[in-house]
């Protein structure tokens, strides 16, 4: 439905979009996630007209975009800081898209009425912005993005200025109405949570590169760069040479890891910190022996940090609930060969 | 129990007290100023409206109304109206020069935006009068305009001696005090309100009439204000470009003190003056409360 075909963007010396290519379906909910700097707002602004591209291609539905100014494509956004119009109305912020459309007013109206139904606002259509709270705010912007029926609906970081319970409701709010108005969604985001829980597919991006396309599931348990081995969740990564049973670290023996590398390939070993088995005491079997340097108790999980001889970093394990494990005790640690991920270095 | 009640309000009214002082020694200096230069001698010039003309300049403390009849007089409200008008029309052209200006200084990159702003307050930097002399010598008769446009084969013009260079003069020297307040305002508005408006279909003058203009209203009325009260009671550019008649209420007023020797009456004009002012404050206060 989307399609970008090699977007390159450059300010100055900065590379902000490096040879972007990606295909959004249509009705998806997908989501650009990267650290802040790595691009992601320029591919954004790009879409909604704000930017052009030094050299690439956008197409929507087989046509052309990027030679529409903004204001002619069937494309909306909705701001990270909402841009709400501050001296209109909630129902005339939501209708100045309809208005432009020269519909009849009879029609502004009763959508109007509607999509603030939908967001639950019908009662604040006549307070101006400054007298909503945050959640409300976000409310109107996606009701004024969404009142137009758009082809491709854009969100620029849309839960980051709320607060965390705000967030939480918001979040399940929007992928109900993702699912109600079945409008193509691209949310930017650099929290990688909530890239996790709303999109259907995410592109991962780093220093104006897609690193790797992938669903939630399939990005977090098999990332296949080292950026998204350390970006996406918390990982203990190991470098060293792909061997036949995992890798053939530098200094730590061989560790257990699946992988289809030719031996010898330099690569990275991931190991999710819930994968990790610990067990105190004796001269147990174990990858790898160490001293627990401190553990953390979060309510459903327990963080224990293990001190490993010839590691710099200190091991990271997650376990269930409270562990009767205390600083200074000497563990063994052990993970499945299909928990650990080889990732080309 | 009652004892230390009694205490603390005595603490109370000691430290209200002490807060009070605090305040005057701050206010004292500024509402001294005001007092001794501004409201003992607006208050001695307005009282003498009220009274009759000495016969060589002065005021014969003798209660009379007549001032103010003769302000109704066609040929004074004649100059009050044509001053009004004159300022008026100063102060749109004023508009119209400066709004595109002020935006497009707001747009330009951060660097250029400084370099723009000293340009245009950099004539505030030459005498008033030379400025307003050196247009004299532009546009007299054998002056740099004229003779240029010799060589091209035209003229002479006469460009001097009317209400248009009066206009001209007018917008000349107040010009910047549209384009900074204009500016402002137009520099405080979020870049991301006309990026909205254009993503949800506006066109670039629907966007202009719809977002932009509304949003820096405030600095449309202040800029009006900062040229027209300026303008309206100016009385060295309607005598240096103006050819030297009582055209503006300023010239009107100048004369009676100094040349009529009629202070009390001079004093009728120039409470007129303020007054039209005052009025012309309280609309902007009232709009910028709306805004």
């Amino acid at each position: 439905m989307l399609q970008i075909t090699g977007v390159s963007r450059r300010f100055g010396d900065v590379t902000a979009l490096a040879d972007v290519s990606l295909e959004i379906r249509q009705g998806e909910f997908f989501a650009l996630l990267g650290p802040s700097g790595c691009g992601k707002t320029t591919l954004l602004r790009i879409l909604a007209g704000f930017e052009s591209p030094d050299s690439g291609a956008v197409t929507l539905d087989g046509e052309d975009l990027l030679g529409r100014p903004a204001h002619r494509r069937p494309v909306n956004l909705m701001f990270q800081s909402y841009a709400l119009f501050p001296h209109m109305t909630v129902a005339r912020n939501v209708a100045y898209g309809l208005e432009r459309e020269k519909l009849p007013k009879a029609e502004v109206r009763s959508r109007v009425a509607e999509v603030l139904e939908k967001v639950g606002l019908s009662a604040m259509a006549g307070r101006r912005p400054q007298q909503l709270s945050g959640g409300q705010r976000q409310r109107v912007a996606l009701a004024r993005a969404i009142v137009k029926r758009p082809r491709l609906l854009l969100l620029d970081e849309p839960l980051s200025a709320l607060d965390k319970k705000v967030r939480a409701e918001m979040q399940l709010e929007l992928k109900r109405l993702q699912h109600e108005v079945g409008i193509t969604f691209v949310v930017v985001t650099h929290d990688q949570e909530e890239a996790m829980s709303l999109a259907d597919r995410i592109a991962v991006f780093s220093a104006g590169r897609v690193e790797q396309v992938d669903a939630p599931v399939a990005l977090y348990e098999r990332p296949r760069t080292p950026f998204v081995a350390g970006f996406v969740g918390a990982n203990n990564i190991f470098s060293g040479r792909a061997c036949s049973v995992g890798l053939a670290s530098d200094g730590l023996g061989v560790l257990p890891g699946s992988s289809d590398l030719p031996d010898g390939t330099p690569a990275l070993l991931a190991v999710r910190p819930e994968r990790l088995r610990l067990d105190g005491g004796r001269d147990g079997e174990g990858v790898l022996k160490g001293e627990v340097a401190d553990v953390s108790f979060y309510g459903g999980v327990s963080h224990v940090s293990v001190a490993v001889p010839g590691r710099a970093e200190p091991v990271l394990a997650a376990t269930q609930g409270a562990t009767p494990i205390r600083a200074g005790a000497q563990v063994n640690l052990s993970w499945a060969a299909g928990d650990g991920v080889l990732v080309p270095q | 129990m009652t004892r230390s009640t009694v205490s603390g309000a005595a603490a109370a009214s000691r430290s209200r007290r002490s807060r009070a002082l605090g305040r005057l020694v701050f206010l004292g200096p500024g509402l001294t100023y005001l007092i001794v230069l501004l409201l003992i001698p607006l208050a001695l010039v307005l009282s003498y409206t009220l009274f009759r003309r000495g016969r060589f300049g002065g005021v014969v403390y003798e209660a009379t109304g007549e001032n103010f009849t003769r302000l109704f007089d066609p040929l004074y409200l004649d100059v009050i109206l044509g001053s009004l008008r004159l300022a008026t029309i100063a102060t749109v052209i004023a508009l119209l020069v400066g709004y595109p200006t002020a935006y497009l200084i707001a747009m330009l990159p951060r660097k250029w935006k400084t370099v723009a702003l000293v340009a245009i307050v950099l004539p505030f930097w030459t005498n008033f009068l030379v400025r307003i002399y050196a247009w004299i010598v532009l546009l007299s008769g054998p002056g740099l305009v004229n003779s240029t446009l010799g060589e091209l084969g035209l003229g002479p013009f006469e460009f001097l001696y009317n209400q248009g260079t009066i206009v001209t003069g007018l917008v000349y020297s107040y010009l910047p005090l549209m384009v900074l307040p204009l500016y402002a305002a137009i520099e405080k508005l979020d870049p991301q309100l006309r990026e909205a408006s254009a993503n949800l279909g506006a066109r670039p003058a629907r966007t202009f009439v719809s977002v932009t203009l509304p949003l820096t209203l405030p600095g449309v009325v202040t800029g009006c204000l900062f040229v027209f009260v300026p303008s309206f009671g100016n009385f060295i550019i309607p005598e240096l470009l103006g050819g030297g008649r009582s055209i503006m209420v300023g010239n009107l007023i100048r004369d009676q003190f100094l040349k009529a020797r009629d202070w009390p009456f001079g004093s009728t004009l120039a409470l007129a003056l303020i007054a039209v002012l005052v009025v012309l404050l309280l609309l902007q206060a009232w709009s910028a409360r709306r805004a």
